[in-house]
């Protein structure tokens, strides 16, 4: 007999297939012609814009939004490529609400900001799927540059050098190139293989090689990687999941959340993602957002977003708030888990009430789980990294580090916000530096 | 990425896009600033003769008309010539033409019509390296009171005359700025081009009153509760612009005319549009005072990109592409036969295509129940309006019968022949073909 929301343990195909693909399409899809024009007409070009100053890529907001409107969404793109080569991906993740759109002055004015987001993804999937790569290389440099790590900030590094004429090499432990933008995104953000799709597209400016399978550590090491190439760029991201601590955590079902996100990502078909009837996601970040949303999407009975602090505290927007609890997640706050209970398989999770401070009250609540997501924070892996602090590579300006002829940005970076968008502003920043450096 | 390269007569500026002599290019302050935004060149604004300068109101200089979402449409002035000492431009305009060479300087001139008031300055303009000059014959208020500014221009005999001192007493190329404020742009045209111009530019701006202020029953903008006409300028006197162009374009003697096209450019597609209707260059003016001197990059990325799209390596390639298909209203062919379809599927229902053809036109719409809206061919006159009301752009359009092919308005198959009113039957003054 098929499964259903109400199927005990943790089971495939809750849902029927029509339900699942409608779950998992597009969050938020291109927008027509029309619509665009639409929404571009909004935009006021503003003098020194905030929208620009609140991109971390500092796209030139107002100019790209301008050729929408005038009907040059290919020159939009340019103007959205140039700052950020993954704008395509960044339209669809960007946590806008709190960057582009909160700052925007019709935000301000009328609490309806211009979808600067949208508009960037109808700028960019314009040019991406007329096959156009409009960067060109510089006549090349022979000068050879090692990026460690294809996600989001090795990609952006390598494009930058690739397109000042260097050779570079991007070593991936993985064994695809993407990283989170491929294994770490939730499913509905970045459908139809786009982030396979735009990694294509950036290699286009040729120059790159990629080889996957390969992780600092194993057969990589810094020093040989410093031997070998002229400068070294470090985007490893952050390996390592963080234990919540409590009795019982080794229990069957308690789970990763990224391991969740990632085996959602790389399947070809939903109903073989299994997923518990009550699922209890541990965060406040937008991993557990993701988590528990996609949770929902394949048709658990009840999940709930449990966060230890207040609302406000959380890390995930309030937009991606609202969107767990449109889509059914119950979200319990000021709570911390105690203990998983269960005989070998987790049955129960027991939380203690705790205020904004982490002060445990003494009252707990048990809420019942046959599956349980850790999503409480990722910490950076391997051996031999440039200097710590606080858990990160240290990077100075541009993503020096403290070993000469080393750079690093991304999360694995001291400094930044875990932002995809971030990511990208540092690899393109350290690529500039390093081609400064190799041009000296 | 196409070369913007422009030559006016001479003058080069690296892109095609120059601002007009208006209140952005009164000062070196603002100039410097919109060559470093990346514009190809400026017309500086109005030097009047030697002496103390002209005053302005010290009330509101401007009004304006909003379309939808307060998008400014329409700008009216009564802004004078520079109010600055003629000796503080000068050296100005000489330090900036110093620092920016490959930019086009042309300064904009406005002197009693006396042969001697043009002799004693243009010396002086010459003196500063600028690149060309520009005779105000526009400008239509407060200066015209004084014999100067639209009073020359509206006169063709002064316009002829005052070129003529002008060609007479400089090396420097000179541009006529003509007023719309006439009955035919053709004649100052002319009058210019007689007196030895080497090229005209217009529209200056036209006389308006942009609102009257029912409280205090006064036009605006008011001044002490009186207001007067100024001069409108901005996207609602394009289509004015255009026309006046596309005139001095077509017109045999004015055809080698240079001109350079002024009026509401607001996006590359204006300035092409200026461009293929005979413009050598465009003047900006509105679009820069509404947006600030960032716009000029959406112009060059997007003249660029259209042209590289439809193949042009230079600006002149286009230049007059268009101005062999502006004809006389009795040479269009009336036998070309179009009907309008309206795309279902793109049709939000709001019936305003229906309302308009049914009160106004043609009655050649028909509307369901469930509010399916069909064009009745057999009433259809392809008059366009219910393309032109439909908010959603493409969903209505017009398709061409083929020749054959029954036009169920008339009952008569579509001839595949040219043939206009010179030659139709109920002209009575029509030619049979020999």
């Amino acid at each position: 007999m098929a499964n259903s929301p109400l199927s005990e343990g943790i089971v495939g195909g809750r849902l029927g297939p029509d339900q699942l693909a409608e779950n998992f399409g597009d969050l938020h899809p291109r927008l027509g012609d029309h619509e665009a024009l639409v929404a571009a007409d909004r935009c006021y070009f503003c003098h020194d814009a905030p929208c620009m100053t609140a991109c971390p890529t500092d796209i030139d907001i107002p100019l790209f939004i301008r050729q929408i409107a005038t009907g040059t969404p290919e020159a939009a793109a340019r103007t959205i490529l140039n700052q950020n080569i993954l704008g395509g991906m960044c339209a669809r993740v960007c946590p806008t609400e709190t960057l582009c759109e909160e700052v925007c002055v019709r935000e301000v004015a009328e609490g309806k900001p211009v979808e600067i987001g949208r508009l960037q993804r109808y700028a960019t999937d314009t040019l991406m799927q007329a096959g156009v790569h409009p960067f060109e290389r510089a006549a090349a440099t022979g000068k050879r540059v090692a990026v460690v790590g294809a996600g989001p900030a090795g990609l952006a590094a390598a494009h930058r050098l690739a397109m000042h004429g260097h050779e570079v090499t991007v070593f991936d432990a993985r064994a695809k190139a993407g990283g989170l933008n491929e294994f770490g995104i939730a499913t509905y953000k970045s459908v139809d293989d786009f982030a396979a799709q735009e990694v294509d597209w950036l290699l286009k400016i040729g120059g790159i090689a990629i080889e996957t399978g390969k992780a600092l550590g194993d057969d990589l090491t810094l020093e040989a990687l410093k031997a070998d190439y002229d400068a070294v760029f470090l985007g490893i991201g952050l390996g390592g999941v963080n234990a919540l601590g409590v009795e019982g955590e080794d229990k069957a079902g308690v789970l990763d959340a990224v391991d969740f996100i990632e085996d959602l990502r790389q399947a070809s078909d939903m109903a073989d993602v299994p997923i518990g009837r009550d699922v209890v996601v541990i965060g406040g970040g937008m991993t557990a957002v993701d988590a528990a949303v996609q949770a929902k999407l394949l048709g658990a009975l009840n999940v709930s977003l449990v966060y230890r602090r207040g609302r406000e505290r959380m890390n995930a927007s309030a937009f991606e708030q609202d969107l767990a609890a449109s889509k059914g997640v119950r979200i319990i706050t000021n709570a911390s888990p105690k203990a998983v209970i269960g005989n070998g398989t987790v049955r129960e999770i027991e939380f203690e009430y705790t205020d904004d401070d982490l002060k445990p009250t003494g009252q707990t609540v048990r809420l019942a789980a046959d599956q349980v997501f850790k999503a409480i924070g990722q910490t950076l892996e391997g051996a031999d990294l440039p200097e710590i602090e606080r858990g990160k590579i240290q990077v100075g300006d541009a993503g020096r580090t403290s070993v000469a002829g080393v750079w690093a940005g991304g999360d694995c970076a001291s400094g930044g916000d875990d932002l995809t968008v971030t990511a990208v502003a540092e690899g393109r920043d350290a690529a500039e530096d390093i081609h400064a450096a190799l041009s000296a | 990425m196409a070369n913007l390269q422009s030559n006016f007569v001479g003058i080069k500026s690296p892109n095609p896009f120059w601002l007009a002599s208006a209140p952005p290019t009164d000062k070196e302050y603002n100039v410097r600033r919109a060559f470093e935004a990346g514009w190809g060149g400026v017309v500086w604004k109005t030097l009047g003769e030697q002496g103390p300068p002209v005053v302005n109101v010290n009330g509101p200089r401007y009004g304006a008309i909003y379309g939808a979402d307060r998008r400014l449409l329409g700008l009216n002035n009564i802004e004078l010539i520079t109010d600055r000492p003629l000796e503080i431009n000068l050296q100005e305009i000489k330090a900036v033409k110093r620092d920016y060479p490959d930019r086009a300087v042309v300064v904009s001139l406005m002197v009693p019509c006396e042969e001697e008031a043009w002799k004693a300055i243009l010396p002086l303009v010459e003196e500063t390296g600028a690149d060309g000059i520009e005779l105000n014959f526009g400008c239509p208020h407060g200066m015209a009171e004084r014999g100067m500014g639209a009073a020359v221009g509206q006169v063709p005999e002064y316009v002829e005359m005052v070129t003529r001192w002008c060609k007479a007493n400089t090396r420097m190329p000179v541009i006529v700025k003509l007023t719309p404020n006439i009955t035919n742009v053709l004649n100052p045209a002319m009058a210019a081009m007689n007196g030895g111009a080497d090229a005209v530019s217009l529209i200056n701006t036209i006389n308006s009153i942009t609102g009257v202020d029912l409280d205090v029953m006064a036009p605006m903008p008011t001044i002490d509760g009186k207001g007067t006409h100024g001069g409108y300028c901005g996207p609602a006197v394009k289509p004015i612009a255009m026309n006046m162009v596309a005139e001095i374009a077509r017109n045999a003697e004015t055809a080698t005319l240079p001109i350079s096209g002024i009026g509401g450019v607001t996006t590359w597609r204006d300035a092409a549009e200026f461009m293929a209707l005979g413009a050598g260059n465009v003047q900006v003016c509105t679009a820069a005072m509404t947006y600030g001197f960032k716009i000029v990059e959406e112009m060059i990325s997007g003249l660029s990109q259209w042209m590289d799209e439809k193949g042009h390596t230079s600006t002149a390639d286009f230049v007059g592409m268009a101005t062999p298909n502006v004809t006389d209203w009795q040479y269009l062919n009336l036998n070309h036969v179009t009907k309008a379809v309206i795309n279902e599927d793109d049709c939000i229902k709001c019936g305003r295509c229906y309302a308009a053809c049914e009160d106004t036109s043609h009655q050649a719409i028909e509307m369901t129940e469930d509010r399916v809206f069909k064009v009745k061919d057999d009433e259809c006159v392809a008059c366009n309006l219910c393309v032109n009301v439909c908010p959603v752009e493409g969903c209505i359009t017009m398709r061409t019968l083929e020749p054959g092919e029954m036009d169920e308005r008339t009952g008569q198959p579509v001839s595949g022949e040219y043939g206009n009113w010179l030659a139709h039957p109920n002209n009575p003054s029509a030619q049979a073909a020999e």
